[in-house]
């Protein structure tokens, strides 16, 4: 991944951001980067969603078309750091771009762009063209977030770092798995030859810093990181395995549902339940392998019908939260294995998960974390947002020598970590290298750091900077 | 009444174009130095253009559009006064041939059937075989533009499907916006192609004369043959494999050809849904067929039994109608199985007849989609060909069109039956000509010919063919009264 250029992002200063947009995305995003004391103006058409917005944070709004330079301007654009441009529209976003660039100068654009049409053709978004440096697809984010879960269904969470070299995944663990009872340690006498890591463990809520003699409990939920390669291994010696997962069904046919029996109808039995008789035909059309079925995600006498009692894992998708709720719960009394629930309302997120619904994915959380690593200072490759943004999992990629850095050069357990963080692996070139106390850390290695409270994360990064005097 | 005589207006401009038709006989005879064949070519040309330039005269104040519904008066129209006047020459130079007989053999010749009433081909004089097999490819040139360009605007049972907006290979890229325009470029493939295969069956080893008039006929899917014994005659493995590739081809949609052309790829092959159906269907029906012969020794290496099961399988499947050894001796499972593919192997805008493949497909598949529907009743299951989505109302004019043609085979056999022929006869000579395939079985079988039926027999082959090729809604919606109804 290219990184920005970190010239305008003055160190102290705060980072100027506008975006366009005050949908989902656009919320969240600013939500999110408030918090972290950026300077934010949003932009968005339609004025009651920018009071809502307005109500409840601490930043500027303005009402207006996003791709009219007139509204850009007075946005105040021309000292704007970055532009976020998440309308619902890629023309808009893609038109915004290219004013930013070719009329202001701004320096960073980032795109919202959904269309397959456009992505296809990347040339589109270089300097002679669009001028979008990055583009995201939320939905697709989202959308690969929720494969992986129905690939490893022991997993609450699994993130991906390095180009899917090293992952980080978090599993429960119950009573009766082999490592309920036990301490950490048992973990490298069962699998010699596999290296993993526990960076976190979290108990009723409350994190622990795990060490070797650390007694797993019922409940607990449990980060590790390893190489993607040996996430199936670990997995075992954590839980019983299921078995593989081969039927799945999903409630709600939109952009994240279709998405999704997309990629998935070639290797499951995939079943997709969708409430409007129009969308059903469009979605028949374009979907091969997937059974499309005209009805109430809500009825339970469709989904008795439809064996939900059979279902390897269940996914409600639809953008209504209560309905997804609701239908998620009555798959689980049906019987399905393992139930996903879609859910944007962060207060019914904390309120569900963990309870019969087994994964209530709040798509902020998931999506934020690769906006996030455009904004962050230092040159961060991923953000992974955890427990509903408590806390965090970041890529940081080390630059300088010895002497102008705090960390190349230095064994872990010399480097000055604020309490609460941990270095849980780094990937050099190819190798994914766990973080244990006397691994020296080089120059270009990518470092995972588990960061169990949001608050450090600054510290971190400040950390991991090159000091001034090296360029 | 003026718009039936814009028709006939038409139709004689038609009949004076046909007459240039005569051209290539009349230059065969003088090549032959067949001094008395060449005038009579000459009167029935001059018959004919005379004819059709006298209806064009009278009618000419009558000039102007035809709507939708004289264009089925006017297709019919054509496909019965060719035939007609194509008669002229065969009632010159053979003096004991009844117009009855003659007109069967013209009906066949431009139906593309290749069903023959006539015999000692051999002797006949090759200006006539010229003739005969002129007209093959004439039908062939004809069926294409009428498949491709015309049906589809008429909407017959389900040709819509067939439109340059919906699916199959068709879809990727409307051919051309006109439909003058495609159809010329697909004469310009049908030509081509044509060129090829009579330069194969040269190199091959047979003389110019019969690789001309067997190129003309394995293109429009005839069937005629310049010999009683039809490719029998050759007794030759290469000519066999030779027609075989090219029958194939005739078989295919000649807009898929023309894609392919154009697009110097062979990735609009691999689209042809309907295509690569009916080429699966006709390997392995070979390879059955092959085995159950050499199964039941009828053949003693399976090796010979499959040469002969596969060109006769796939000259009767593809509707063309060569024979190289007669397969009405073989056990009867083979050549019912062969007859039953020439009803639905063929593929829409193919020289070839009957139901064609791509309705065979859509019924298929709405047959499972029946099954779907009994299992998941909240199914939302559309009908797809090739990815796209098929609207119901296709489906319907399709299981429509496959209503009318049993019936119209049921009908037809149960005419000749009460006439006297027996069933084996009766039922297989009317699916060779219903589906414009050829030989049948029995009295009428590769060995037999239809020269052995009563003039009654004969009429109704002949109407076999003609609604067969016209795809029988054409013909028969002319005897509906809301037709002629204002």
């Amino acid at each position: 991944m290219e990184k920005l250029d970190q010239s305008a992002v003055n160190e102290g200063n705060t980072v100027k951001i506008l975006i366009l947009g005050a949908g989902q995305v656009g919320s969240t995003v600013a939500e999110s980067l408030v918090s972290e004391a950026n300077d934010i103006t949003v932009v968005d058409s339609d004025s009651a969603k920018l009071a809502i917005l307005q109500e409840r944070l601490d930043l500027r709004t303005l009402t207006g078309n996003a791709s009219h330079p007139s509204v850009l301007e007075q946005a105040g654009i021309a000292d704007t750091d970055m532009l976020l441009a998440v309308t619902q529209s890629d023309e808009v976003n893609m038109v915004a771009c290219k004013l930013a660039a070719s009329l202001y100068n701004t320096p960073t654009r980032i795109a919202r762009i959904r269309s397959v049409d456009f992505l296809a053709r990347p040339e589109l978004f270089n300097k002679d063209n669009f001028c979008v440096d990055f583009s995201i697809c939320p939905e697709q984010i989202l959308t690969d977030y929720i494969c992986k879960l129905i690939e490893f269904p022991e997993a609450l969470q699994v993130l991906r770092f390095s180009q899917n070299k090293a992952s980080l995944v978090a599993v429960r663990a119950f009573e009766g798995g082999p490592l309920v009872g036990k301490p950490l340690s048992i973990l490298h006498d069962n699998m010699p030859h596999i290296d993993t890591r526990v960076a976190a463990i979290f108990r009723k809520n409350s994190p622990l810093i795990p060490e070797g003699s650390t007694v797993v409990e019922d409940g607990d939920e449990i980060f590790f990181i390893a190489a993607t390669d040996n996430i199936r291994s670990v997995l075992k010696e954590m839980r019983r395995m299921d078995k593989p997962t081969r039927r799945v069904m999903i409630v709600g046919g939109g952009n994240i549902g279709r998405r999704l029996a997309k990629a998935l109808e070639r290797d499951y039995q995939v079943k997709l339940i969708e409430y409007n008789k129009k969308a059903c035909e469009k979605l028949a059309a374009e979907l091969t392998n997937t059974l499309i079925l005209n009805g109430d995600g809500t009825d339970e006498k469709l989904m008795q019908q439809e064996n939900v009692g059979e279902v390897d894992v269940f996914c409600a998708l639809t953008n209504d939260d209560e309905n997804n709720i609701m239908s998620a719960l009555l798959a689980k009394q049906g019987g399905a294995r393992k139930v996903i629930a879609l859910i944007n309302r962060s207060a019914y997120v904390d309120l569900v998960q963990g309870g019969k619904i087994d994964i209530a994915l709040s798509p902020a959380h998931v999506t934020i974390g690769s906006l996030l690593a455009y904004v962050r200072q230092g040159d961060v490759a991923a953000v992974h947002s955890l427990r509903r943004g408590a806390a965090e999992a970041l890529e940081l990629i080390v630059h300088g020598d010895r002497k102008s850095s705090k960390v190349v050069g230095r064994r872990i357990d010399e480097i000055d970590l604020p309490k609460g963080a941990t270095i849980g692996a780094l990937v050099r070139g190819d190798d994914v290298i766990m973080g244990h106390h006397d691994m020296i850390i080089e120059a270009e290695d990518h470092v995972i750091v588990f960061v169990i409270n949001k608050a450090m994360v600054k510290k971190v990064e400040k950390l991991f900077q090159v000091n001034i005097g090296f360029f | 009444m003026g718009r039936t005589l814009t028709v006939i207006h038409a139709l004689g401009l038609m009949l004076v174009v046909f007459s240039i038709a005569y051209v290539m006989p009349v230059i065969t005879a003088l090549i032959y130095n067949d001094t008395a064949v060449v005038l009579d070519f000459l009167l029935a040309m001059v018959w004919t253009a005379s004819f059709g330039g006298m209806m064009w005269l009278v009618t000419r104040r009558y000039k102007g559009e035809l709507s939708i519904r004289h264009g089925y008066l006017l297709v019919v129209a054509m496909w019965t006064a060719m035939p007609a006047v194509a008669t002229l020459p065969l009632l010159l130079v053979i003096p004991d041939l009844s117009f009855t007989d003659a007109y069967f053999e013209t009906m066949s010749g431009l139906t593309t059937t290749g069903a023959t009433v006539l015999t000692g081909l051999d002797v006949l004089p090759p200006a006539i075989n010229i003739w005969r097999h002129e007209l093959n490819w004439l039908g062939g040139m004809g069926i294409i533009v009428l498949a491709v360009a015309i049906l589809p605007l008429l909407g017959i049972g389900g040709r819509q499907l067939f439109r340059a907006e919906t699916p199959g290979p068709m879809k990727d890229s409307a051919l051309t916006p006109r439909i003058t325009e495609t159809a010329r470029n697909l004469w310009l493939v049908y030509v081509a192609i044509t060129l090829a295969c009579i330069a194969s069956l040269k190199l091959a080893g047979m003389d110019w004369l019969d690789s001309i008039c067997h190129a003309f006929a394995a293109m429009g899917l005839g069937g005629f043959s310049t010999h009683d014994a039809s490719v029998g005659f050759f007794n030759s493995p290469a000519i066999e494999a030779v027609l075989m590739v090219f029958m194939l081809l005739a078989a295919m949609n000649f807009a898929t050809h023309f894609m392919v052309l154009r697009a110097r790829s062979l990735r609009p092959y691999r689209m042809d849904a309907e295509g690569l159906a009916s080429v699966g269907l006709i390997l392995i029906s070979c390879l059955v067929i092959a085995g159950f012969l050499w199964w039941q020794g009828t053949y003693s290496s399976f090796w010979t039994g499959l040469r002969h099961a596969s060109f006769n399988l796939v000259s009767l499947a593809t509707d063309c109608g060569f024979a190289s050894v007669d397969f009405n001796q073989w056990p009867i499972f083979a050549p019912l199985w062969m007859l039953f593919l020439s009803c639905i192997t063929a593929s829409s805008g193919s020289t070839g007849g009957g139901i064609k493949m791509i309705r065979t497909l859509v019924l298929i598949k709405q047959a499972g989609r029946e099954f779907v529907k009994l299992l998941h009743p909240a199914a939302v299951n559309p009908m797809k060909i090739s990815g796209h989505v098929i609207p119901n109302s296709v489906v319907f004019s399709v299981l429509g069109f496959i209503f009318l043609y049993f019936m119209s085979v049921v009908t037809l056999t149960f005419a000749l039956l009460i006439s006297g022929l027996d069933f084996i006869s009766s039922f297989s000579a009317i699916i060779a000509c219903i589906n414009n395939a050829g030989p049948g079985l029995g009295m009428v079988g590769p060995a037999g010919n239809y020269g052995v039926l009563t003039d009654f027999q004969t009429w109704v082959c002949t109407a076999a063919m003609l609604i067969g090729r016209l795809e029988i809604f054409t013909v028969l919606i002319l005897f509906t009264p809301q037709f002629w109804r204002r």
